[in-house]
């Protein structure tokens, strides 16, 4: 059993949680993530690994909470404890020798990118970082990302915080005002990263994403991760995460991440509670 | 006197249409009467040709001379000596060209039931006795054993008969290997595999689960902080083969892995009392000739299709499934396309499977594997209509642990390499079962496990 030993809500649906893991910890690095399972009819989750510290051995995760597995886990208080916590897995990030990066994240995808933000600047690069929310009440981890980076630009769909419109406008304006960079990272929803991902094309700026498919062991043993890169077949698990953006088929990416929506609703459906909210086990 | 009956006695089997919509074993084993009376066949050879057909030297004659006399824990008892997964063996190994094949009553009639006297005997100790503990006193030694598969714990079990502090290093959440995520549970209660792994735990192996080693942890970190003198390496052959085919990516298209993997490991036939989902659809089509595809096949059925196609690109004579997988298939409607191939999947505007191509083929010069090579017969391209395709051609060994152990030699296709005694070519690094044949049998791997056992003990004894 693999024990919380930290939990803090960032947004109304976003939790960070720190969980007792130290082979986890001893060996974790940017871009890797994490397989989970809550308890012990739970299904097999990836997240990425936030942060982690090699001293505690505390490996800290963030979630949206969007399913019945993620409701579930947020239900969960300090001092409880998840079924299983696999990992490090997946191929670390490559950062060496980058100058001056690009750093977007969309909503949850903010947190994924921030531990990137952070690798990238420990490697003595200049970071802009880009971060876009739905709206104000959603914007999370400001703090932290402003400390990770040399520019932050926090964008809200609504406009309700500053900047109104999408990640990648801010990117488009940057780069038309003749920004240069040698590297753009782009995590969030497939959409966001497909859009940055073409708008860096013709400037032929290396673009890593992060790509979020679907895993059930997140070890290169069952494939349903897999994706289309520069024509070829590679699995998220165990070839990426990160994957360079122009080449990945966003659209066969986009199909195969709803294989399951409906199925998703229906395992929803059934274990929250129509009158509270609240999300029961069974 | 012996029983000199011609045929095995007949082994009770749940009702193929009722089985066909459920889960539960499909052969139900022998009550006590029949045992006696199918152990009654065995003539007790004196120069035991049955024992050299079993890669784990089972002690047929014996055990079976103690279930003519009612002594089935002692039978038990028997087994154990030399296999430690006896309930497990009984179900899923290939008696029929091991230990049977080489029955002297299989010379006119059928051989003894050797496979469901082990499984009757093996029952019996669960239901009745209790496993073995640890008896040798610890010689201090460490030894880790990467991958709790049948090689792993076949190795860790005899490691810890001998002294060992053995650990083991399970990757998924569930030991087992293949036993838990591949075989179903209609074939292979994941009750009855929970029960082995126990005993074996009961020799003294310690288990550790959700540890992928070559990511947390590397072989050489084992051996130069963690203290262990050898390592075997029995981490299977988990890595999907695809067919490289127009389509294979559409939603709907499982690897064999994948398919089985939801269902077996993580439950799905429970969905929504479990948490994965699986989608199945009406009508599936299941590309292969293998245990597994004959797995994905009957699976596909219980979780309710209609239509449950195999498609296999040679003939029947040439499938590496088992005869009695194929039978069972077959009796529960599995509808067997043999002689066809696919060669493009398509599917609907949301990416979803609507159909198959495939194309007829014909058998012409034998190829390297002695197997007649299928070509395709020009103009015979025909369409199935499924909602769902899982390729079961077959898996090889994760790269993981070759990436991540320097000086490790491995064939092009991933195989690890070793030398007679299961050594690799790093000193004190020992592999065996598929890791290092490729996709084989839960035997095959349990003899290399125990080849790898006695060689650690002789080097480390030095």
């Amino acid at each position: 059993m693999y024990r919380i030993l930290k939990k803090r809500t960032l947004s109304p649906n976003v939790k960070l949680m720190a969980v007792d893991a130290p082979h986890v910890a001893k060996k974790a690095l940017a871009g890797q993530f994490i397989m989970l399972r809550v308890d012990e009819t739970g299904e097999r989750i990836p997240l990425t690994i936030a942060d982690y510290d090699r001293q505690t051995g505390a490996v800290t995760i963030i979630f949206q909470e969007v399913g019945k597995t993620t409701k579930l886990l947020g239900t969960l208080e300090e001092g409880d404890s998840l079924a299983d916590f696999v990992g490090p897995l997946g191929v670390p990030s490559h950062f060496e020798g980058v100058k001056h990066a690009a750093v977007i994240g969309g909503g949850l995808g903010t947190a994924i990118a921030y531990p990137q933000a952070k690798a990238l600047k420990e490697h003595g690069a200049k970071v802009d970082m880009i971060v876009g929310f739905r709206n104000r009440e959603l914007i999370m981890l400001e703090d932290e990302f402003a400390a990770a980076s040399d520019r932050l630009y926090v964008a809200t769909d609504d406009g309700s915080n500053g900047r109104k419109g999408f990640v990648s406008d801010v990117l488009r304006e940057l780069l038309e005002a003749g920004e240069t960079y040698d590297l753009v990272v782009a995590i969030g929803p497939v959409m966001m990263m497909k859009v940055v991902s073409d708008l860096t094309r013709p400037y032929g700026i290396r673009t890593v994403v992060s790509m979020n498919s679907i895993m059930v062991d997140g070890t290169g043993m069952c494939g349903c991760c897999r994706l289309t890169v520069g024509g070829e077949t590679k699995f998220a698990c165990v070839d990426g995460p990160d994957f360079d953006g122009h080449q990945v088929d966003f659209d066969e990416a986009l199909r195969r991440g709803a294989m399951y929506r409906k199925e998703e609703a229906e395992s929803l459906g059934r274990h929250v509670c129509r009158l509270t909210g609240e999300v029961r086990n069974a | 006197m012996p029983n000199m009956n011609l045929k095995k006695t007949a082994m009770p089997e749940q009702d193929a249409k009722e089985r066909a919509a459920n889960f539960k074993e499909v052969a139900l084993g022998y009550e006590e009467a029949m045992a006696l009376e199918e152990a009654s066949r065995c003539l007790n050879c004196k120069h035991q040709p049955c024992v050299a057909g079993c890669p784990v030297n089972v002690q047929i004659p014996e055990f079976i001379e103690l279930v003519k006399k009612g002594d089935f824990l002692g039978a038990y008892a028997k087994i154990r000596e030399t296999n430690s997964l006896p309930a497990v063996c009984g179900r899923v190994c290939p008696q029929e060209t091991q230990c049977e094949e080489r029955c002297v009553r299989g010379i006119k009639g059928e051989p003894v039931g050797i496979g469901r006297l082990e499984r009757f005997v093996a029952d019996y100790a669960m239901a009745h006795g209790e496993a073995p503990a640890r008896t040798a006193p610890s010689n201090g030694k460490k030894v880790a054993v990467i991958g709790s598969g049948p090689a792993g714990v076949t190795c860790a079990g005899d490691l810890a008969k001998l002294g060992y502090e053995v650990t083991i290093f399970e990757a998924l959440h569930t030991p087992g290997g293949v036993l838990s995520y591949g075989i179903p549970e209609f074939r292979l209660p994941k009750e009855l595999v929970r029960r082995e792994i126990e005993g074996v735990c009961k020799l003294g192996v310690e288990l550790k689960t959700n540890m992928v080693v070559g990511k947390c942890v590397s072989l050489d970190e084992l051996m130069q902080e963690e203290g262990y003198s050898a390592i075997f390496i029995g981490t299977g052959a988990g890595l999907p083969s695809f067919m490289r085919i127009p389509g294979e990516n559409l939603s709907g298209v499982y690897s064999a892995n994948e398919f089985l993997t939801r269902i077996n490991l993580m439950k799905a036939y429970q969905f929504p009392e479990t948490d994965t989902p699986v989608r199945v659809g009406k009508s599936v089509a299941v590309v292969g000739g293998g245990n597994v595809a004959m797995d994905a096949a009957r699976c596909a059925k219980r979780m309710g299709a209609e239509n449950v196609y195999i498609v296999y690109r040679r003939s029947e004579a040439e499938m590496p499934a088992r005869r009695e997988e194929v039978h069972h298939a077959r009796e529960e409607g599995i509808d067997f396309r043999l002689l066809c191939n696919p060669v493009a999947i398509h599917g609907d505007e949301k990416g979803f499977v609507t159909c198959v191509d495939c194309v007829e083929m014909e058998l012409g010069e034998p190829d390297a594997s002695g197997r007649r090579r299928p070509v395709v017969k020009p103009g015979s391209e025909f369409t199935l209509q499924v909602d769902t395709v899982v390729i079961a051609i077959g898996t090889s060994p994760n790269p993981l642990i070759r990436n991540t152990t320097p000086g490790l030699k491995t064939e092009k296709w991933g195989g690890i390499i070793v030398d007679e005694h299961g050594e690799t070519s790093r000193e004190y690094v020992y592999a065996g079962g598929d890791a290092v044949s490729g996709a084989a049998t839960v035997i095959l791997a349990m003899g290399a496990g125990k080849i790898a056992a006695a060689a650690i003990h002789e080097k480390l004894s030095k």
